[in-house]
C-alpha cells in the first residue's frame, strides 16, 4: 500500500465520523475570528440557543475594519470613523464578552490580522485543523496544520459543534527545485505557480509545497506561499514539519511547554508525506528560473517576471480567455507588448496577511535605506502584520528607515489590501502592493492592482515604476549608509 | 436553510470567466451585520456608474445600462449563465446571499471556487455545472432568444431547455438531501454529539497540547 501523503493524515487524525455519501466531520481544534464574517454566525447561535462547543478553541481580533493611522487608532474604536465599520467592530467585542471567547482588541499589542495572530502567538500549531471565515486561512498550513477557509454558515457550525462538514481533497504536490536567485522572494515563487497553474488549478485539491526551495524558506516565507494557496483555487495550502518550523514555534505564547513540548516534537515530526506516498497531480518548477514577479491584470494568473512584457490578447489560448485579458487591459489602462518596467505608479502598500511579518518588512527596509521614495508617487505606506511585528520592526530600526525614505508607518491592520477602513486607491490609480488578490475595485474603485513582493514594491517606490530589484545594489547601499552612520 | 426542489425561470447570461466574489458583492457592503438586503449592491461596479455605499439609496443612483442585468429583457431573472471558476476569490457568504437576495435560485457554470461552491448550497442556492461546450452552446442560444427560460429540477439532476432537451447534472447526496429537505446542517451535525465528545476525549489524550485547558500548570 502506498504511503499517505501529509494531508491524509492530517484527515484521518481529525476524522470524527465518515457518512456514505462521501461527507464527513472534520473535528477543528482552532477557530480564529473576525469581525466581518462573524456577526451572522454569533447571531444565529442565539436565535437557535446554542453555545459555543469549546471556548478556549477560538481566538478572536479586529482586523478589517481597522483605522491604520496613529491618531484615529490613539481612540481605539471611537477612533473608527464610519459608524458602519464601528458598529461591526463593536458587534464583535460584544460576542467575544457575551460567549466568552478570547479576543485581542483593538489597542492590544496582539492585535493585528488572524492569518499573522495565530502563528505568532503559537496559537496555531503544526497538526492542527485550523479554520477561520476568510479564504487566507489557507497561510496557516505553513505550520503542516490542516486549515481551511470558510463561510459564515460554517463558522456558526463550528462554533456549535466542534466539526466541519468536509469532503476529502485530491493531493497535490507543487515541488519547487533548486535555489531561488538573489532578490527572488518566497512572493515570487508563489506568483510563478499560480503563473503556471492558474487561479482555478487547485480547485478541489490541498496543495502541498515542497522541494528544496520550499525548505530553504523561513517560516514567514512558507506562510507568504500557503497564504496564496487559494489564489490558486486550492482550500488548503501545506509545508510538512522540519526544524524551521520547531523552531519557529519554541516559547510562542499558546506553544506547548515542558514534558508537553516535548511530546508535540515528536509527534510534530511525523508530519511528512510519506516518501511513497501517491498525488493526484505534481507540478514542478525550477527555482532557478523565478524572476521577481508583477501581476499586470485583474487575475492573481495574469502576471509575469519583471523583464517580462503585457500579453496581447490575441496570443491567449481560447475565447474566454481573450475576452479576458482584453477586459483586464481596458480595465489596467494597460497596452498589449507595453514593458512591465513602463508601469508607472501612484502609490504603494507593503502589508496584508500576504507579506506584512518581520521579514518581508526587513527586506523593503534593506531596498529602502538611505533612498527618497520618488515625487511622483503619491502614498507609500507600511502596515505591519500585527502589534508585535510593528514593535519588533521599531526595535530594529526599521520603522525610521522607511519615514526617513518617505514612507508612511501605520498601525496593523488589513487596510489597502481589501480597503475596508479608510485605506484605499482612487479611481485609475496604479498601485505596487504585497497584498494577495488584483481583482477589479479591490483596494479602492476603480483603483488598479499590481502584486508583487515586499523588496519589489519597495524598489517600485523609489523608481517610481516597475524595476528589476535585483538591479538595486541592495548591499552596497547597505554598507554605504552603515558607514555613514557609523 | 431555504428548500429547494425545482425552478423554473428565466436566464441572464454573464460573460466573463473567474468572476469573483469581489465582483459579485464589493467589501463595502461587507460591513453590515445583517444576512440580507445584500441584493441592492449585487455586482455593483458592473451595474451602477458610480461607488456605492452601504446603505445608501439606489433609486438615484447611475445604471451601467451595458450591464447584463440591466437589460429589460433579463428583469426577473432568477437563473444566472456564467463563465468558469465562477465565485473565486474571498470566502465571503455575502456573495451568495447577494445572489439570492436579487432573485437568483440557480447559478449554471463550467466550474465553480470550492468556498463558493459550500456556501451557495448552505443557502438554498443551487449550483449546476455543466460541461463547458454546454454552457457554450447556452449562451448562444440565450443570446439568441429573448425571453429564454430553463427548467432547473434538483431532485433528477437534470435542466430542462425549452426545446425539451434533457442536460444531466452532478450533485452530491448529501447537499443535495439538504437542499431538498431544506435541513440544517448543525442540527444534522448534532444528532453526532455523542460521537464528536468521544472523538474529543481521544483526541484530548492523544495530543493534550491542542487543548489549551490541558495545559500543564
Ligand atoms: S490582509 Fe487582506 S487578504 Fe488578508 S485577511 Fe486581511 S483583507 Fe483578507
Amino acid at each position: 500500500m502506498a504511503g499517505q501523503t501529509l494531508y491524509d493524515k492530517l484527515w484521518s487524525q481529525h476524522l470524527v465520523k465518515e457518512r456514505d455519501d462521501g461527507t464527513a466531520l472534520i473535528y477543528i481544534d482552532r477557530q480564529l475570528l473576525h469581525e466581518v464574517t462573524s456577526p451572522q454566525a454569533f447571531e444565529g447561535l442565539r436565535l437557535a440557543g446554542r453555545a459555543p462547543w469549546r471556548l478556549d478553541a477560538n481566538l478572536a481580533t479586529p482586523d478589517h475594519n481597522v483605522p491604520t493611522t496613529v491618531k484615529e487608532r490613539a481612540e481605539g474604536n471611537a477612533g473608527i470613523k464610519d459608524p458602519v465599520s464601528l458598529i461591526q467592530v463593536q458587534t464583535l467585542d460584544d460576542n467575544c464578552v457575551e460567549f466568552g471567547i478570547e479576543e485581542f482588541k483593538i489597542n492590544d499589542p496582539r492585535q493585528g490580522i488572524v492569518h499573522v495572530v495565530g502563528p505568532e502567538q503559537g496559537a496555531t500549531l503544526p497538526g492542527m485543523t485550523v479554520v477561520c471565515g476568510d479564504s487566507h486561512t489557507a497561510t496557516h498550513g505553513a505550520f503542516a496544520a490542516l486549515a481551511h477557509g470558510i463561510g459564515t454558515s460554517e463558522v456558526e457550525h463550528v462554533l456549535a459543534t466542534q466539526c466541519l462538514l468536509a469532503q476529502k481533497m485530491k493531493n497535490m504536490q507543487v515541488r519547487v527545485e533548486g535555489s531561488l536567485g538573489t532578490g527572488v522572494t518566497a512572493k515570487d515563487v508563489v506568483l510563478a505557480i499560480i503563473g503556471r497553474i492558474g487561479t482555478a488549478g487547485g480547485t478541489g485539491y490541498a496543495i502541498e509545497f515542497a522541494g528544496s526551495a520550499i525548505e530553504e524558506l523561513s517560516m514567514e516565507g512558507r506562510m507568504t506561499v500557503c497564504n496564496m494557496a487559494i489564489e490558486a483555487g486550492a482550500r488548503v495550502g501545506l509545508i510538512a514539519v522540519d526544524d524551521t518550523t520547531i523552531d519557529y514555534l519554541r516559547d510562542r505564547h499558546y506553544a506547548p511547554t515542558a514534558e508537553q513540548w516535548d511530546a508535540a516534537v515528536a509527534d510534530w515530526r511525523d508530519l511528512v508525506s510519506d516518501a511513497d506516498a501517491a498525488f493526484d497531480t505534481v507540478v514542478t518548477l525550477d527555482a532557478a528560473e523565478i524572476e521577481p514577479q508583477v501581476s499586470w491584470g485583474t487575475s492573481p494568473e495574469m502576471v509575469t517576471g519583471i523583464s517580462g512584457e503585457v500579453p496581447d490578447p490575441a496570443e491567449a489560448a481560447d475565447e474566454t480567455m481573450q475576452r479576458g485579458y482584453t477586459r483586464a487591459l481596458e480595465y489596467m489602462g494597460l497596452s498589449a507588448r507595453q514593458k512591465i518596467t513602463d508601469i508607472r505608479l501612484d502609490k504603494v502598500f507593503i502589508g496584508s496577511c500576504t507579506n506584512s511579518r518581520i521579514e518581508d518588512l526587513r527586506e523593503a527596509a534593506k531596498v529602502a535605506r538611505g533612498k527618497k521614495v520618488a515625487d511622483s508617487i503619491k502614498l507609500a505606506m507600511i502596515v505591519p502584520g500585527s502589534g508585535l511585528v510593528k514593535r519588533q520592526a521599531e526595535a530594529e530600526g526599521l520603522d525610521r528607515v522607511f519615514t526617513e525614505a518617505g514612507f508612511e508607518w501605520r498601525e496593523p491592520g488589513c487596510s489597502m489590501c481589501l480597503a475596508m477602513n479608510a485605506d484605499k486607491l482612487g479611481a485609475g490609480e496604479h498601485c505596487a502592493s504585497t497584498s494577495n488578490r488584483n481583482f477589479e475595485g479591490r483596494q479602492g474603485f476603480g483603483g488598479r492592482t499590481h502584486l508583487v513582493s515586499p523588496a519589489m514594491a519597495a524598489a517600485a517606490a523609489i523608481a517610481g515604476h516597475f524595476v528589476d530589484v535585483r538591479s538595486v545594489d541592495v548591499r552596497r547601499v547597505d554598507a554605504s549608509s552603515d558607514a555613514q552612520e557609523a | 436553510m431555504n428548500k429547494f426542489v425545482r425552478a423554473e425561470g428565466l436566464v441572464a447570461p454573464l460573460d466573463r470567466a473567474n468572476v469573483d466574489t469581489d465582483l459579485i458583492i464589493p467589501k463595502q457592503f461587507l460591513k453590515s451585520i445583517k444576512r440580507t438586503g445584500f441584493g441592492v449592491n449585487l455586482f455593483d461596479e458592473l451595474r451602477y456608474l458610480d461607488e456605492g455605499q452601504p446603505g445608501q439609496d439606489v433609486t438615484h443612483r447611475p445604471i451601467n445600462p451595458d450591464f447584463v442585468l440591466n437589460q429589460p429583457r433579463y428583469q426577473g431573472a432568477s437563473v444566472l449563465l456564467a463563465r468558469r471558476n465562477f465565485g473565486c476569490g474571498s470566502s465571503r457568504e455575502h456573495a451568495p446571499w447577494a445572489l439570492e437576495d436579487f432573485g437568483f435560485r440557480v447559478v449554471i457554470a463550467p466550474s465553480f471556487a470550492d468556498i463558493f461552491y459550500n456556501n451557495a448550497f448552505k443557502n438554498g442556492l443551487l449550483l449546476v455545472p455543466l460541461p463547458e461546450e454546454t454552457v457554450d452552446r447556452l449562451f448562444a442560444e440565450v443570446e439568441a432568444s429573448e425571453g429564454y427560460r430553463l427548467d432547473v429540477d434538483l431532485e433528477h439532476q437534470r435542466v430542462i431547455t425549452p426545446s425539451g432537451e434533457i442536460l444531466e447534472f452532478e450533485v452530491d447526496a448529501f447537499r443535495k438531501h439538504c437542499l431538498l429537505e431544506g435541513l440544517d446542517d448543525i442540527g444534522i451535525t448534532l444528532k453526532d454529539e455523542d460521537a464528536i465528545r468521544a472523538f474529543e476525549e481521544k483526541h484530548r489524550v492523544a495530543r493534550p497540547w491542542l487543548f489549551r485547558d490541558s495545559a500543564p500548570a
